[in-house]
């Protein structure tokens, strides 16, 4: 039921994701934030049920703090991340699957670019220029088809993802009505807006 | 010191055991073993690393190496010179490239140079500490390229301690051929700055070096092309690590340039 989708732009990548939390027919919260940071210039959209999301972003998050502490502050690039992410993914698949799937965007300065990958929860490991997990691929991915260009803007690719929720808001079953929006640059992750506040209790 | 020396006998069977003084004996004496082994000089240049080796030729009626007994890569971007038990030393260079491989296969990224090292040293380091097994008579000069460093230069010994470097050597005569680097490494001789600051040679100054201090280690005998091995670690113009071990020809001709450098060197 999730709804995640990315872009990449020039110099970076946007992230966003819908916020509720909701078990069958009972929505638990709209504050929820799908997008978790990962190190400081990166972070995963995540799609699944939320005890698979939490524990895989967070067993993630901490082994790549781990690296760089273990290894005098080298950072992990974009690509490694995302392919230590499917190692695990692939490891997990035939003992205990995380029911997750992702989109993983970071941004490099040795290439002063971004880059975003798709992973599954087969822990298939794709990189690609825009992506969308669950349901919301139906409605976004023709849209980004169409829209999407080498060397596009920030202010482009949020325009991109503005249609992309209003294309959600109006033909998707389900009403989602909060989206966690998130761009990830030079100067590292942060939040661009969100329909609801996570912090709210 | 003698005193300390019999006391000593009581304490130095095991190797997971520390002497009255504070010190593990089995270590210390891993790393006398290698004083025996043939020399190994490693030079960091500013455009690649350069291994310089002796070979020791202990019988005539012995196959032809088909395979260095001194030079080994371990991975595309590193490559490791050995000096000590050559048998130790194998399972260690599969504990490398194990590592380098796996590290590969998880991240799709070649290792970067130092957690290479510092795998290997932990590994040899557990065999101070666990098991009651002998340390690994070995020392290496390791020599890598990865992106955040560039070229680097490390050596390490059977305590599992390393360090990085650039210029050092271990095996026979070590502290004569570390006294000539002290004073040759970044003088103009063998680098293409007059400046006093000290500045790193290019590759063939690193050779030119390294073979002077291999004459001055093996002291006594000639200085010979089949005495020596020669390795280089450069970048080609694709950004790709090129390893390579010199011809015979290629060697000679480097020995012949040092030659003519010292006899000039003698006349004015």
């Amino acid at each position: 039921m999730d709804t995640v989708f990315g872009i990449q732009f020039k110099g970076g990548v946007v992230l966003a994701a819908d916020q509720s939390n909701a078990r069958s027919i009972l929505v638990y919260q709209n504050n929820l934030d799908k997008v978790t940071k990962l190190s400081s210039h990166s972070a995963m959209g995540v799609s699944g049920p939320n005890a698979d999301m939490v524990n895989f972003t967070e067993y993630i998050a901490k082994n790549l703090a781990l690296y760089e502490l273990a290894n005098d502050g080298t950072k992990l690039s974009t690509k490694a991340q995302a392919n230590f992410c499917r190692n695990e993914l692939a490891v997990a698949l035939r003992k205990g699957p995380y029911q997750v799937n992702l989109l993983l965007g970071g941004y490099d300065e040795k290439d002063d670019a971004g880059s975003l990958y798709f992973l599954d929860y087969l822990a298939a490991l794709q990189k690609v220029p825009y992506g969308s997990q669950g349901y919301a691929s139906n409605f976004c991915l023709s849209i980004m088809d169409k829209e999407y260009r080498e060397g596009l803007t920030e202010a482009d690719a949020l325009l991109i993802i503005e249609h992309c929720i209003k294309e959600i808001a109006t033909r998707f079953l389900i009403n989602q009505p909060n989206f966690m929006i998130k761009i990830i640059d030079k100067d590292g992750v942060r939040v661009h807006s969100f329909g609801g506040d996570p912090a709210d209790t | 010191f003698s005193s300390s020396l019999t006391m000593a006998r009581r304490y130095d069977s095991s190797t997971t055991t520390f002497s009255p003084e504070g010190r593990l004996h089995q270590v210390e004496y891993a790393i006398e073993a290698i004083n025996n082994a043939g020399t190994c000089v490693g030079i960091l240049g500013n455009d690649g690393i350069v291994m310089a080796s002796e070979r020791r030729i202990t019988s005539g009626l012995l196959a032809p190496a088909k395979t260095s007994e001194k030079t080994y890569k371990l991975c595309p971007h590193a490559a490791c010179n050995v000096a000590g038990l050559t048998a130790d030393a194998n399972i260690l260079i599969d504990q490398a490239r194990l590592r380098a491989g796996r590290y590969h296969y998880q991240y799709q990224e070649p290792i970067p140079v130092e957690q290479l090292v510092e795998h290997v040293c932990n590994y040899k380091q557990s065999y101070t500490q666990y098991g009651g097994l002998r340390p690994f008579g070995v020392a290496f000069l390791f020599a890598g390229y990865d992106e955040n460093h560039g070229f680097q230069l490390y050596q390490s010994d059977p305590s599992g301690n390393y360090s990085g470097w650039k210029a050092t050597v271990i095996g026979a005569n070590n502290q004569a051929g570390k006294s000539l680097l002290k004073s040759e490494y970044g003088s103009s001789s063998s680098s293409e700055m007059t400046d006093e600051e000290e500045t790193s040679p290019d590759v063939a100054g690193a050779l030119r070096l390294a073979v002077k201090v291999l004459n001055k280690t093996m002291d006594g005998t000639a200085a010979a092309a089949e005495k020596m091995e020669l390795f280089t670690m450069k970048l080609d113009e694709s950004g790709d690590v090129v390893h390579h071990i010199l011809t015979q020809k290629e060697a000679q001709a480097v020995i012949d340039e040092v030659e003519a450098e010292t006899a000039s060197a003698g006349d004015s």
